[in-house]
């Protein structure tokens, strides 16, 4: 029973963070995504990856989510969007209801099996899997790196770029070459 | 019996994989479109989980939803620093705004 509640939140939080007009509220939402898909894992036995989702997903991203709307800032765009609605809508509901297909059979053969621990499936078995981890924190890290950079020339209209008057600039001409005689 | 609850996962699984890909059909803001992509994501590591937790290999299920947890969240900072930037250079977040590349 509480899985339904599980499963109806996670869905009714993705739908505010969609529906939301204030990107804060959005993001907000969907920390609470993560939080209640981190306690599905932990119901499915899962605790490892559950408190690395809750800490990494409803964590460090809503964290650079509130930091990229604070520099962004929070823009609403009332326009219409790229793709009709209602074509959204049914590539989404026909896109949902191919993948129902598919698992949804699966969901009642369960096969309880022994397996190793969960340290020695990530570091031995899953071993490339971390090397591939690290080339991926590695550009991670140069994207945190150009959300903090400033743009070089920014060319956007409102910013304008001041010319020097003329004559200071003779004068400041001047006043070098004599500094150099 | 084990199927209900594993059911009520996959309808999950289901239900965020909809309205992820109904937001990232619909919506402008590119802000948004990281957190529509972040839904989507979140729906698969569900997947991957209860795919482990089906076959009774959770901890192999675990550790590949580590692994998708790091690329999630390096779509999300490679997504946000793009959109700061474009928002630097552009002055704005809208996506059909985004038309210097049409040939």
């Amino acid at each position: 029973m509480i899985q339904l509640f599980l499963a109806a939140a996670a869905i009714g939080c993705a739908v505010q963070a969609i529906r939301a007009g204030r990107l804060l509220a959005s993001a907000l939402w969907l920390a609470g995504v993560s939080a209640i898909v981190a306690l599905s894992f932990s119901l499915m036995g899962a605790a490892q990856v559950a408190v690395i989702e809750l800490s990494v997903g409803a964590g460090l991203v809503t964290v650079l989510f509130v930091f990229s709307i604070g520099i962004a800032g929070d823009e609403t765009i009332d326009a219409r969007s790229v793709v009709p609605r209602l074509v959204a809508l049914v590539l989404g509901l026909g896109s949902s209801a191919l993948v129902a297909l598919f698992i949804l059979p699966e969901a009642a053969t369960r096969t309880p099996t022994s397996e190793p621990a969960f340290a020695k499936v990530l570091w031995e078995i899953r071993g490339p899997d971390v090397m591939l981890q690290l080339a991926l924190i590695f550009s991670g890290v140069l994207g945190v790196l150009s959300l903090l950079t400033e743009g070089e020339a920014p060319s956007h209209p409102s910013v304008m770029v001041r010319e020097v008057p003329k004559e200071l600039a003779e004068l400041t001409e001047m006043a070098l070459e004599g500094e150099r005689r | 019996m084990t199927f209900e609850p594993l059911a009520y996962v996959l309808i999950a699984v289901i239900g965020l994989f909809g309205v992820g890909l109904y937001g990232l059909l619909t919506v402008r803001n590119l802000i948004k479109v990281v957190v529509a992509l972040q839904i989507l994501a979140k729906s698969a590591l569900l997947a991957l989980v209860a795919a482990g937790y089906a076959g009774g290999v959770v901890q192999l299920g675990q550790s590949i939803a580590v692994t998708l947890i790091v690329a999630d969240t390096i779509v999300a900072v490679v997504g946000l620093a793009l959109a700061v930037q474009v928002r630097r250079r552009m002055g704005t977040l809208d996506v059909s705004a985004l038309s210097s590349l049409k040939g």
